[in-house]
């Protein structure tokens, strides 16, 4: 199989937890991949081992072939795009500051910068207008496409979402995960998307993730999941969604 | 012998060269490697200094009284006179620090007294004779003159009209009055030859006793807070305030010959100059310059009279309060604005590093509480004793910068600690190397928290900074103090009302700074 990150047995404990059991998970080139589950379940977790924000207590991750190490992961969080669901935007910087931070540290043309970040913004819809505001002056909406901008700049090879959406009212987040999804279709982007609504999951996942008390519970496509559940909570899970979904 | 500060007007901003090539050496680094739009601003402040100048004049020092003023002044003349370059730095303090800084090289002579030698110096428990003093201090590469003439001893004085009621001659007296209220400097609290063993041996039953500064003091016996004081006999307030200076009958103060101490290494002619004063001044001679130093509240036209000069025709004479107050301000700003650049310097850092936690965090932060918590006269005081700072600027800008570190230090670590988890992450996750993220994102951040810090400890240092003149450093303490030794209403406002716009002005540009220095989206 050809994953570009591959994590074989990594597990994560809090002081009080596991928050991760010794996992093994390997995210495709080109794919979507949506991890799903309660709070708490360990997909946070399990994005920010990727991204080393936390260090796994065992097993091993490796990102094209290479094993994430401390001296390497600068280099190897340019090669990945990460958007919180707040958007994570520094407030004293405005819009192209942001974007425009990592391009500006790894020495990038002006020109080269000033193409990328026009080829942004139509692609992700953003009025060039905008640019010039601060994170306080943009509607949450603009904000997460700023946020994605700032993800995509250096081109990475794999884009990570924590919830991308979680935070918007619903008219904004259905014409932004219709955008997102043309936009990873677009780049052939691969993208690890984590987040607890299903229909949300069935909508960008290639492959959906389950997860539950900091395991993986099942892996596969939506219908797999629905037809072949390889426990009750998976089940559970899914009705519990869907029953929601049917009101 | 009043206390009196007076304006020295020799500090004027005799810019040390080798000092001033040192703070433009911290300038420079600073501007290569620190925030550079709030060194810019903070650099436009003068921070040169002080003392050390090519010529190396002779200096003299005088204790923060009038009558070593006056003697002070009038050896400065002399040595002028005699083609010696000469600088007088005014009230310094108390005996042991003019000794240690005649000892320490800072001053090359002051007037002493005899008895203050041997109580206070030598720390003898007998009366020396002047070849045993002499003997002594060469020890310490010290030398003395023969006396200037006069003695000024101790005394205890009452209100003329209280005296003669109560029929009290003789400090013997006293014992019939157990009511009586007595008020000493504390100083003279404190001497060995001062308030303990005179009760012993007078046997005095007063219970009453209270430290009060020697200048309020006079308004303290006038007004009836108080019926017995420390005085000096040569004292000009004495007659001024109609008073009566009671007979040491049973001899107790020791004799307090005036003479002047200075160093074995001062150049001969110098020596020479100073030996010329011997025997030149008595007590009516002495008393008459000082009454006229306290009524004119002019040291150099009280030391004019001594040399028999017209007054007026020195141009030092007539500085005029807008000069006056134009040289306090600036050395005022010059002590404030370089320990606050100190306090920026090392401040940011160490809240770097608190705001990390862990021990050395808590060990930072609780340096910086604990040095807050002192008061700032004893800093001053602890910081005087030590080799490199003793008497002099470096130390008022030393206690200064101790006290502007806390609220720097802490509003650092505060701004960068309240920076929400998930943007730290954001700057984390971006691949930013650990000192872009802190240079591009956590201080810009924590920006609007730091420069309050820096506001507050320019406040607390431009308050503080009068402190400085308790030390000879100047600034606008000088007249607060004066006025205070002199119980001189508008004197002391001519310091006060300065220091106090001086605030307001700080604060006020500091609010202005905040507009300029914190990015726009932070304050939307």
């Amino acid at each position: 199989m050809n994953g570009l990150v591959k994590l074989v047995d990594v597990s994560k404990r809090y002081a009080d937890a596991a928050a991760l059991h010794p996992t093994t998970l390997s995210i495709e080139r080109g794919k979507t991949a949506v991890l799903i589950g309660p709070s708490g379940c360990g997909k946070s977790t399990l994005l920010r081992l990727i991204i080393g924000l936390i260090e796994p207590d065992s097993g091993s991750i490796k990102f094209d072939g290479e094993p994430i190490t401390s001296d390497k992961i600068d280099a190897l969080r340019r090669r990945i795009g990460y958007v919180i669901q707040e958007g994570g935007l520094f407030p004293h910087l405005t819009a192209r500051a942001n974007v425009l931070l990592m391009a500006r540290h790894v020495g990038t043309s002006q020109e080269e910068m000033h193409k990328r970040l026009l080829e942004l913004c139509e692609l992700t819809r953003f009025s060039e207008n905008l640019l010039q505001r601060y994170p306080v002056e943009l509607s949450g909406g603009q904000r997460q496409r700023v946020s994605l901008m700032r993800a995509l700049m250096l081109s990475p090879e794999l884009l990570l979402l924590d919830e991308p959406l979680g935070a918007l009212d619903p008219l904004v987040r259905a014409s932004l995960q219709k955008d997102l999804k043309e936009i990873f279709a677009r780049l052939q982007q691969t993208v690890l998307f984590v987040t607890h609504d299903l229909s949300e999951a069935i909508y960008f996942g290639d492959e959906i993730v389950l997860m539950n008390e900091g395991r993986i519970v099942q892996k596969g496509s939506v219908t797999d999941l629905r037809e072949n559940p390889t426990d009750p909570f998976v089940s559970e899970f899914i009705n519990a969604q869907r029953g929601l979904a049917s009101l | 012998m009043n206390r009196i500060r007076k304006a020295g007007k020799q500090e004027t901003a005799e810019s040390g060269n080798q000092e001033s090539k040192k703070a433009k050496q911290f300038c420079r680094l600073f501007l290569v490697s620190w925030i550079p739009d709030v060194l810019l601003i903070l650099c436009c402040v003068p921070v040169f200094l002080i003392h050390s100048s090519a010529a190396a004049p002779v200096v003299i020092g005088s204790k923060k009284f009038t009558e070593s003023y006056v003697l002070g002044e009038i050896a400065k003349r002399t040595l002028t006179d005699a083609g010696i370059p000469a600088e007088h730095r005014q009230g310094m303090g108390g005996t042991i620090i003019v000794w240690q800084a005649l000892r320490g090289g800072q001053i090359d002579a002051y007037p002493e007294y005899t008895g203050t030698i041997t109580q206070e110096i030598l720390k003898s428990d007998r009366s020396l004779s002047l070849d045993e003093i002499r003997e002594s201090l060469a020890k310490s590469g010290v030398g003395i003159t023969e006396p200037l003439g006069f003695n000024n001893t101790y005394a205890l004085v009452m209100r003329r009209s209280e005296a003669q009621r109560l029929g009290v001659r003789t400090i013997s007296d006293l014992q019939k009055y157990p009511q009586l209220k007595i008020g000493l400097t504390h100083e003279f609290l404190d001497r060995q030859d001062g308030w303990q063993p005179l009760r012993e041996r007078y046997a005095l039953p007063q219970r009453n006793i209270v430290g009060i500064d020697h200048a309020l003091g006079y308004s303290a016996l006038a007004n009836g807070s108080i019926d017995v004081k420390d005085a000096y006999s040569t004292d000009a307030k004495i007659e001024e305030n109609d008073l009566v200076a009671l007979e040491d009958d049973l001899h107790f103060f020791p004799k307090y010959e005036a003479v002047f101490l200075f160093r074995l290494s001062m150049p001969t002619d110098a020596i020479a100059a100073l030996r010329r004063l011997e025997g030149t001044l008595d007590e009516k001679r002495m008393v008459r310059l000082n009454a006229e130093a306290e009524r004119t509240k002019n040291y150099t036209r009280a030391a004019d009279l001594y040399f028999e000069r017209s007054t007026g025709s020195r141009n030092s004479v007539g500085e005029s309060f807008s000069q006056k107050l134009a040289r306090w301000t600036l050395r005022h700003l010059q002590l404030a604005g370089f320990s606050l650049l100190l306090s920026v310097i090392f401040g940011i850092p160490l809240g770097i590093v608190a705001s990390r936690g862990g021990a050395i965090g808590q060990a930072i932060l609780g340096f910086a509480s604990i040095v807050q918590t002192i008061p700032s006269l004893a800093l001053l005081a602890l910081l005087v004793p030590l080799p490199f700072f003793g008497i002099s600027v470096r130390t008022a800008i030393a206690a200064l910068f101790l006290y502007g570190l806390l609220p720097i230090v802490r509003n650092t670590a505060s701004g960068l600690q309240d920076i929400p988890r998930s943007l730290r992450e954001s700057a984390v996750a971006l691949g930013l190397s650990p000192i872009a993220r802190l240079w591009e994102i956590y201080l810009p951040m924590a920006s609007r928290s730091i420069l309050s810090g820096i506001k507050t400890s320019a406040v607390i240092n431009v308050g503080t900074a009068t402190l400085a003149a308790l030390i000879g450093a100047g600034g606008l303490g000088e007249p607060i103090l004066s006025g205070l030794n002199l119980n001189d209403h508008v004197t002391i406002l001519e310091g006060a009302i300065p220091a106090a716009v001086l605030a307001l002005l700080v604060q006020w540009f500091f609010d202005l700074l905040d507009r300029v220095l914190i990015p726009k989206g932070l304050r939307v």
